[in-house]
C-alpha cells in the first residue's frame, strides 16, 4: 500500500516532465477530436493512431494512448448529446437524457455534466486501479499455465455470451478471429499453419493490420454502403457551464457511477455498455425528479457518464494486471504493448515498474487535462460534427492504409487490409460482433500456448487443466454463463423482466 | 454544404426475393469453407505431438476447424428458422436504404490501385489517388477542391510520418527532389 504510493509519486515525477505532459495533452486532444468525429469509436482511434507512436519510447506511447482512451470516450458522448445518434454502445445512455437537454437549450449543461462526470468517474476509477491493481498482480503472479488458460477461455465465453442478441453469431465471430490468429508458423514446433506456402504469411497476419482492417476499413466500407444522405441536424452549443441547482442534482450520480462502472469494466462483460445502463436505471429509481427522465434529466447524464469513465479504468486494471483485454480498445492497446515487446500481466509490475507507474500517474494528468481543455473547447468540437462525410471516410481509409503500410513497408499489406476490411464489412452486415473477433485474434495464440505449456509440464495429463482451485472456479463460472440461458428457457415465463421494460424507448 | 451527394435510385424491396432474405446463409457458407480449409490444411501437414509438446500443433487447429463447421450448421439452422443478425447502426448509417455495393466496390478498387501505385510513384502520389478516389466514390463532386485537399493531406501526412515520426514511406520519383 505504502509501496504503491511511493511508486505513484515516482510515476508523477516522470509523468510531469514537459515531454510526457505534451504526450498526454496531444493524446487527450487527438482522442477527443477523433472520438467526436462520427463513425470513429475509441478502438478505431487507437488503431489508427498506432503508427504515430512508433517513433516514441513505450512510456510516451502509452501516456498518449491513455489520453486517447479517456478523450475518445468523452468525445463519443459529445457526439451523442449533440446528434442523438450514438456511435458507441457506451454513449447510448448519454443520448437518452443528454439529447433532450440539448434540444431544450440546455446543451451547455449537458456537456458540462458529461465532462465533469468523466473527470469524477475517471478519478475514482484510477484510484481504484492504484489500490487494487498491485494487489491483483501480486496474487496473480503465482497462477500457472492451467489457470491462465481457464481465464482466457472465460474471456472468450464472456465476450460472446454476455453481449449481443445471438450467441451463435458471437461464437462465429470468435472463431473467425481465432482462425486469423492461427495463420503463421506455430511458435512451438515451427510448423506452418494456414500459410498456403505464401512466405509473407509465415509471420502471421500482423495484429495492427487486423485491428485497423476490422475497425477502420470495415467500418468505412459499411458506412459507405449505407451513407446517410443529407446532413443531420447538429444542435449548436455554447461554453459548458452548470448552475448551483444543476450541481446539487448531479453530484451524487457522479459519485455513484464509478461504483457501478469500475467492477463491470474490469470483467470481460463488454466494457461500458452494461454499467452505463445500470447506472441510468439506478439514477432514475433514486431521483426525486423521476418525471423528467426521458425529457432531459441531468442525473441521467451524470451517472452513466461517470460510470463509463470509471469502467475504462477498470478495463485498464485487468489489462495491466492479467494481460487480459475486456474491451476492443484494450485489445488494441494490448497489441500496441506487444509491438513494443512488452507483455502486460502480473509480472509487468515487477519488470517494468517505471513504465506502469508513469502510465498510471499520467492517467490522473490526462483526466485533469481532459477537464481543463474540453470545457472551453466544446463549441469547437461541435463544429467537427459538420465535416463533409466524403472527407471524413476518405481520411479514415487514408490513415488506415498508412497504418497498415507502416507495419512492414510492403504495399501487399494493403490488400490484406482490404481483405480483413471485407470480413469486417460482412460481420457488420450480418450482425456478427467485432469484439469477440479481435479478442480471438489477440488472445487466441496466447491461449493455445498456455494450454500446450500446461500439458507439457504435466506430461500430457489432461486433468492438470482442472488441478487448481482457480481453474475450477473459473470453469464453474464459464459453465454458469453457458447454461444460464438454457435454464431461463426451462423456467416458466414470469412476464417481461423489468430490464426489458427499461430498454423500451431507447433510441438506438 | 457544397458537396453534392450522389443520388442512389431506391430499389423496390420486392425485388430482393427469397435469396435476398436468406443472403445470411452466405455467412454459413463462409464459415463452412473456412472450416474445411482449416481442417484440410491441418491434416495435410505432418507433425503429431512429441514428448516435449504432447498436444502438438494440430490439435487446437482441428478443434477450431470442427467448431467452424459446427457453427456453420447452427447458423444455417438459425437462419432457416427465421433468425437474422441485426445490421450495425451508427451515426452516419441509414439502414432504411439497400446497401450501395457500387460505392463499396469503387472504394475497394481505389485501395487496390493505391497498393499498386505505392511502389511505382511513392506515397505522396498514391495517397492523392487514395484520398481523391475515396471522396469521389463517396459521392463528392467538387473535383478541384477535393484534389487540393487530397494533395494537402497526402503531402502533409508524408512529411509528418516519413520526416518527423520516422515511419519509412517511400517518396517516389516526384519527391526525389527533396531527397
Amino acid at each position: 500500500m505504502l509501496d504503491s504510493l511511493t511508486h505513484l509519486m515516482g510515476g508523477f515525477g516522470a509523468a510531469l516532465t514537459p515531454a510526457n505532459l505534451l504526450f498526454a495533452a496531444i493524446g487527450v486532444l487527438l482522442g477527443t477530436a477523433i472520438g467526436v468525429l462520427p463513425g470513429i469509436g475509441p478502438a478505431m482511434a487507437v488503431a489508427l493512431l498506432l503508427p504515430v507512436t512508433y517513433a516514441f519510447d513505450p512510456t510516451g506511447a502509452f501516456i498518449m494512448f491513455a489520453g486517447i482512451y479517456f478523450g475518445a470516450m468523452f468525445g463519443g458522448s459529445t457526439t451523442s448529446i449533440l446528434l442523438n445518434t450514438p456511435g458507441e454502445s457506451a454513449s447510448v445512455m448519454a443520448a437518452l437524457e443528454g439529447n433532450p437537454m440539448a434540444k431544450s437549450g440546455r446543451g451547455a449543461q449537458a456537456l458540462a455534466t458529461a465532462a465533469i462526470g468523466h473527470f469524477v468517474g475517471g478519478l475514482l476509477g484510477v484510484i481504484g486501479l492504484v489500490l487494487l491493481a498491485p494487489l491483483v498482480a501480486s496474487v496473480a503472479v503465482d497462477i500457472g499455465a492451467p489457470d491462465y488458460f481457464a481465464v482466457m477461455v472465460l474471456a472468450f465465453v464472456a465476450v460472446t455470451s454476455v453481449l449481443g442478441s445471438s450467441r451463435i453469431r458471437g461464437f462465429a465471430a470468435l472463431a473467425i478471429g481465432l482462425t486469423i490468429g492461427l495463420v503463421g508458423l506455430d511458435p512451438l514446433s515451427g510448423q506452418p499453419r494456414l500459410t498456403f506456402g505464401v512466405p509473407q504469411l509465415a509471420d502471421g497476419i500482423d495484429v495492427v493490420i487486423v485491428a485497423v482492417g476490422l475497425f477502420a476499413v470495415g467500418e468505412a466500407l459499411w458506412v459507405a454502403a449505407h451513407l446517410r444522405r443529407g446532413q443531420q441536424e447538429v444542435i449548436p452549443v455554447g461554453r459548458p457551464w452548470l448552475s448551483r441547482g444543476d450541481v446539487k442534482r448531479a453530484w451524487k450520480p457522479w459519485l455513484r457511477g464509478p461504483f457501478i462502472g469500475f467492477p463491470f469494466g474490469s470483467i470481460p462483460a463488454g466494457g461500458a455498455e452494461i454499467p452505463t445502463f445500470l447506472s441510468y436505471v439506478t439514477e432514475r429509481r433514486l431521483s426525486t425528479h423521476r418525471d423528467e427522465f426521458g425529457s432531459g434529466a441531468i442525473e441521467g447524464v451524470a451517472g452513466p457518464e461517470s460510470a463509463a469513465s470509471a469502467s475504462s479504468a477498470g478495463t485498464l486494471s485487468t489489462m495491466l494486471t492479467l494481460g487480459l483485454p475486456t474491451t476492443a480498445i484494450a485489445a488494441v492497446m494490448l497489441a500496441a504493448f506487444q509491438q513494443f515487446g512488452i507483455q502486460p500481466g502480473p509480472l509487468l509490475f515487477q519488470t517494468e515498474p517505471d513504465l506502469v507507474w508513469t502510465l498510471i500517474a499520467s492517467l490522473f494528468v490526462g483526466l485533469v487535462l481532459l477537464l481543463v481543455l474540453n470545457l472551453p473547447l466544446a463549441p469547437a468540437w461541435a463544429k467537427l460534427l459538420r465535416i463533409p462525410r466524403p472527407y471524413l471516410y476518405a481520411g479514415i481509409l487514408f490513415f488506415a492504409c498508412i497504418g497498415a503500410y507502416a507495419v512492414s513497408g510492403q504495399a501487399v499489406d494493403l490488400l490484406v487490409l482490404l481483405g480483413i476490411g471485407a470480413v469486417g464489412f460482412v460481420m457488420r452486415r450480418y450482425g456478427l460482433p467485432v469484439l469477440p473477433a479481435i479478442i480471438g485474434v489477440i488472445l487466441g495464440p496466447d491461449a493455445e500456448l498456455q494450454l500446450r505449456r500446461a500439458l507439457q509440464i504435466a506430461d500430457g495429463d489432461v486433468t492438470t487443466l482442472v488441478s487448481t482451485p482457480v481453474a475450477v472456479t473459473v470453469y464453474t463460472v464459464i459453465a454458469l454463463l453457458l447454461l444460464f440461458p438454457l435454464v431461463r428457457k426451462v423456467l416458466p415465463a414470469r412476464g417481461t423482466p423489468p430490464v426489458d421494460r427499461d430498454r423500451e424507448g431507447t433510441p438506438v | 454544404m457544397t458537396v453534392v451527394q450522389e443520388e442512389t435510385p431506391a430499389r423496390a424491396p420486392e425485388k430482393r426475393g427469397r435469396l435476398g432474405e436468406h443472403s445470411e446463409l452466405g455467412v454459413s457458407l463462409l464459415l463452412f469453407v473456412v472450416g474445411v480449409l482449416v481442417v484440410v490444411d491441418t491434416l495435410l501437414e505432418s507433425g503429431a505431438g512429441s514428448d516435449s509438446d504432447p498436444l502438438g500443433p494440430r490439435t487446437v487447429a482441428l478443434v477450431l476447424g470442427g467448431a467452424l463447421l459446427l457453427l456453420s450448421v447452427l447458423l444455417t439452422v438459425d437462419v432457416l428458422r427465421g433468425g437474422h443478425g441485426e445490421a450495425e447502426a451508427g451515426e452516419d448509417v441509414d439502414l432504411s436504404t439497400p446497401p450501395d455495393l457500387r460505392t463499396v466496390g469503387m472504394l475497394a478498387g481505389v485501395l487496390i490501385a493505391t497498393a499498386a501505385l505505392i511502389p511505382l510513384l511513392g506515397w505522396p502520389v498514391a495517397g492523392v489517388v487514395l484520398f481523391w478516389g475515396a471522396t469521389y466514390s463517396l459521392g463528392s463532386r467538387t473535383y478541384l477542391r477535393d484534389l487540393l485537399i487530397a494533395a494537402g493531406v497526402s503531402v502533409a501526412a508524408w512529411v509528418l510520418f516519413d520526416g518527423l515520426l520516422g515511419v519509412d514511406l517511400p517518396g517516389g520519383p516526384l519527391m526525389g527532389v527533396f531527397g
